[in-house]
């Protein structure tokens, strides 16, 4: 039987080391001379406390909800990817190639056309290291993490000797033409009558992200590959019985977990700079992997897990501009955030576990 | 240690052990001893290995007092188990492979921090001991190199070096052909005699009418009796342990043969390490034929059954109805295997046969998840699979009957029970099936007998594969006997008996 009810496993574990990491943080906060209530009280009114803060919020947790997708669907077959940030990289060069050489009549068919190439391109990029893997048994979170350092160096000669248009002195493409740019959330929500922030960059992407969500979920949960996917992950002998192929699920496990990390480009790439930049994902691969630990690698989890971290980006941000706490800070908090969900869940679980044992034999 | 004869050697005193909401042990005293051989007998989760590990000291106990030779005794952990002369041969042998016996034999036991004085030491006790005891070993062979049977030698010796009084061997006979379980017995026959006590766990009723002076019976978690084992009979020690009467023997008319339907012909199996585990085996099965793989595990059975299953390569010829197999490549696999009408109940459930994450009705689907009555457009029919699981736990009575329950919170028996249930009721040509009670609690083997033969009445052809000699004579028509990956021979079940397929699986030809 299962000892802690489903509400607490999901709910209250999570929030409980949340509160802990919060505190923590608060005396890491107290420890360099600043308060910490009025640094809390200054990321939720810089995260939350406008559409503004909203906008950023939000564009922030569309790169999370993608990347922590794409580490929930491998993880699901146990297979660590850590190599979102790769992936994303190179779905931005899809996203790219995509906006800057099709001339799409409206930007919801570029979209479409973006999302193909950059999932596509994310996808290549998790394949190879998924044949490695399934093939030669090379291991995948190595594999994954030195294609992250080879996207970048891809990525890199792409902008400079390839994209950068004459005469430019960045390392970046031409700015993507008028037909492509997005919609912000704010173009979305004026027609029915919510004035939403012109300057934030979350838009249209959002939608496609919560999509994705829902489509993973019935992906894993619904379908005989889903079902196929999950099988192997908790156990590759007994997959092997059923007739299983464990080649077919890594790879095919790996190449949807590439496609939605590239897919993550729509957002930042075409959504925010419109131009493909160096160093265009700003980690945010690497956040996925703990957004989907702390998601407990389910849609649902991952999508408020997305919009947590996204608070905890903006709020930093904020933090950092009109407080004495120097970024490195915010990056501490985060760390901890991710430690106390992800690493030291069991510290949590255990005396959880324990209570819900005791008071379930005071019942009895 | 001074060893006062008329006080027990081990009395356990009240002890009581929950692991969360399960109560392991619930109030049990016992006293065996010195100088007998107690067993210790119960089905599987009855609390037997929970109460040994608590006097050796790898539990502490919530409560109850533990008494050696008649002084109360804290166990901490297992030194001061050994410091009390109690000495463990465990069902799983803890050596090291490429040590030698010697080296084994000192581990943890060193007297200093060179090795050579210690060993120098060593051998001079290990041969008073296997003069004493009659025990020999070669105390320079490695471990890897020698018998189980060997190896179980080395395991007591290990305990003897380190002048235990008092014995517990855990289902000790668990890997030995039935001729080395009758010399492990002498051993321990002659260990009596020297004035030491032994407490054999087991669930085997005939090594403990065999074996032992005294028997205590355990049902969930508690002792149900102890009894001299002279006055007892395995009937009654049956029904002690499941709590109600129970058939030992199954019932079964003699088979209508039909014809051949899996032909096995010059199968051979190489593994990764590029070992020969099957060595050009040849064999068939009849329509309403079980034909029984007798063996020591470790023997081939194994591979011949994945080999059989689909996911392990082969060479040679397989047909099934006439019709060929293919052994290697893309058509090889569990899929296409249940699509031929072979149903494959594996030898490991926890690890093949069920997914213990996965809820009861996902484990129903689990290989034949491709069926198109469990589809519903691109999606899985979760309404029907459930619905079919349903049926089936009906049918099989399962217990609890909730498909939403995880495999690993059913019983051994239960899961067998899902896993059977979801082969059988496929209506396969051909069940393959490995170790089909294996870790099953008494009551659910007579049912689980029961619907093997019954599938066999149908007409089906059954291949099964089990270590236990007695469940292959009582369910066989035939038997053919595996050693070292090849067929020793073929009997029919009424022209042979256990000691001629005991040779057979020692390896001796007859």
């Amino acid at each position: 039987m299962d000892v802690m009810p489903k509400w607490a496993e999901v709910v209250l574990v999570p929030l409980i080391s949340l509160l802990l990491a919060a505190i923590l943080s608060g005396l890491v906060i107290l420890a360099i001379g600043e308060d910490p209530i009025a640094a809390l009280k200054l990321m939720i009114d810089g995260a939350l406390g406008s559409t503004y803060g909203w906008g950023y919020t939000l564009y922030y947790a569309t790169n999370f909800m993608f990347t922590g997708l794409a580490v929930s669907v491998a993880f699901h077959a146990r297979l660590f990817n850590i190599g979102g940030e790769g992936q994303a990289m190179l779905g931005g060069l899809g996203v790219a190639l995509a906006c800057l050489f099709i001339p799409w009549p409206h930007w919801s068919l570029g979209l479409l056309g973006a999302i193909v190439l950059a999932g596509a391109f994310g996808a290549v990029w998790a394949a190879v290291p998924a044949y490695l893997q399934a093939k030669r048994g090379s291991h995948i979170v190595i594999t994954t993490i030195m294609f992250n350092f080879i996207a970048a160096a891809v990525l890199n000669y792409m902008l400079v000797n390839v994209l950068r248009p004459k005469g430019a002195m960045d390392p970046a493409t031409a700015r993507f033409p008028e037909a492509v740019h997005l919609p912000s959330l704010h173009d979305i929500l004026a027609p029915i009558g919510i004035s939403f922030s012109k300057a934030a960059p979350a838009n249209v992407s959002l939608l496609v992200a919560i999509i994705a969500c829902v489509l993973v979920w019935l992906l894993i949960w619904r379908t005989k590959l889903g079902y196929e996917i999950r099988a192997y992950g908790h156990s590759e002998s007994a997959a092997k019985y059923a007739g299983i192929s464990p080649v077919k699920i890594t790879m095919i496990a790996m190449i949807i977990s590439g496609a939605l990390a590239g897919m993550m480009a729509i957002n930042n790439v075409m959504g925010e700079a419109e131009r493909l930049v160096l160093n265009a994902t700003e980690g945010a691969g690497f956040i996925g992997i703990a957004v989907a630990l702390m998601g407990r690698s389910h849609p649902l989890g991952v999508f408020i897990a997305a919009i947590l971290f996204g608070f905890l980006y903006q709020g930093g941000a904020e933090l950092a501009l009109w407080t004495s706490i120097p970024r490195e800070l915010i990056v501490v908090i985060q760390a901890l955030v991710i430690l106390f969900t992800g690493a030291l869940d069991n510290m949590v679980r255990m005396p959880l576990e324990r209570i819900f044992l005791a008071l379930r034999k005071e019942g009895n | 240690m001074t060893i006062d004869t008329t006080a027990p050697a081990i009395e356990l005193k009240g002890i009581s052990k929950a692991f969360g909401p399960v109560q392991a042990n619930k109030d049990i005293s016992i006293r065996v001893m010195p100088g007998t051989i107690h067993g210790i007998i119960g089905e599987n989760g009855a609390g037997k290995s929970t109460l040994m590990s608590i006097l050796y000291g790898f539990y502490k106990a919530d409560k109850g007092d533990i008494f050696i030779g008649g002084q109360k005794t804290e166990i901490p952990d297992s030194q001061a188990a050994i410091a009390s002369g109690i000495g463990m041969v465990f069902q799983h042998f803890k050596l090291v492979e490429n040590f030698t016996v010697l080296e084994n034999i000192i581990l943890g036991a060193e007297d200093g921090r060179l090795l050579k004085p210690s060993l120098a030491k060593a051998r001079k006790s290990l041969l008073e001991l296997a003069a004493e005891y009659e025990l020999n070993v070669d105390p320079d062979a490695l471990i890897g190199e020698i018998g189980v049977g060997m190896q179980q030698r080395v395991e007591i010796l290990k305990a003897l070096y380190r002048q235990a009084d008092i014995l517990i061997l855990d289902e000790p006979t668990g890997v030995l052909t039935p001729s080395e379980a009758d010399q492990l017995f002498r051993i321990l026959g002659r260990l009596r005699e020297e004035g030491k006590t032994i407490i054999l766990i087991t669930h085997k009723l005939r090594e403990i009418m065999e074996a032992t002076d005294t028997v205590s019976v355990m049902r969930r978690g508690e002792m149900t009796a102890t009894v001299k084992t002279a006055d007892t009979s395995p009937e009654e020690l049956a029904e002690l342990m499941v709590g109600r009467k129970v058939l030992l023997h199954v019932d079964k008319n003699s088979p209508t043969l039909g014809d051949v339907v899996l032909d096995v012909q010059n199968l051979r199996v190489v593994d990764e390490q590029g070992v020969e585990r099957l060595k050009s085996i040849s064999l068939n099965v009849r329509a309403g034929e079980i034909l029984g793989i007798a063996g020591v595990a470790g023997n081939g059975q194994s591979e011949l059954l994945e080999v059989l299953g689909g996911y392990a390569d082969g060479t040679g010829s397989v047909t099934l109805n006439n019709e060929a197999i293919d052994l290697t490549g893309k058509y090889s696999n569990g899929k296409t295997r249940r699509a031929r009408g072979i149903a494959h109940v594996p030898e490991d459930r926890q690890r093949e046969g069920l997914i213990m994450d996965y809820s009861a009705w996902e484990n129903t689907a689990f290989g034949y998840h491709d069926d198109p009555a469990y589809q519903s457009g691109i999606f899985i029919n979760n309404t029907a699979i459930r619905q079919d699981t349903e049926e089936k736990m009906a049918r099989f009575d399962v217990r609890p009957p909730n498909p939403h329950l995880s495999a690993k919170n059913f019983s051994g028996g239960n899961q067998q029970k899902i896993v059977l249930a979801r082969e059988i009721e496929r209506n396969p040509d051909l069940l393959l099936i490995g170790q089909p009670t294996r870790g099953v609690d008494i009551g659910a083997i007579e049912f689980i007998h029961q619907q093997i033969v019954a599938l066999r009445d149908q007409g089906k052809a059954i291949l099964l594969v089990s270590v236990e000699l007695e469940e292959i004579l009582s369910l066989s028509d035939r038997v053919a006997v595996m050693f070292d990956g090849r067929i020793m021979g073929e009997r029919a079940v009424g022209e042979t008996n256990e000691k001629e397929l005991g040779l057979m699986m020692a390896g001796v030809e007859t």
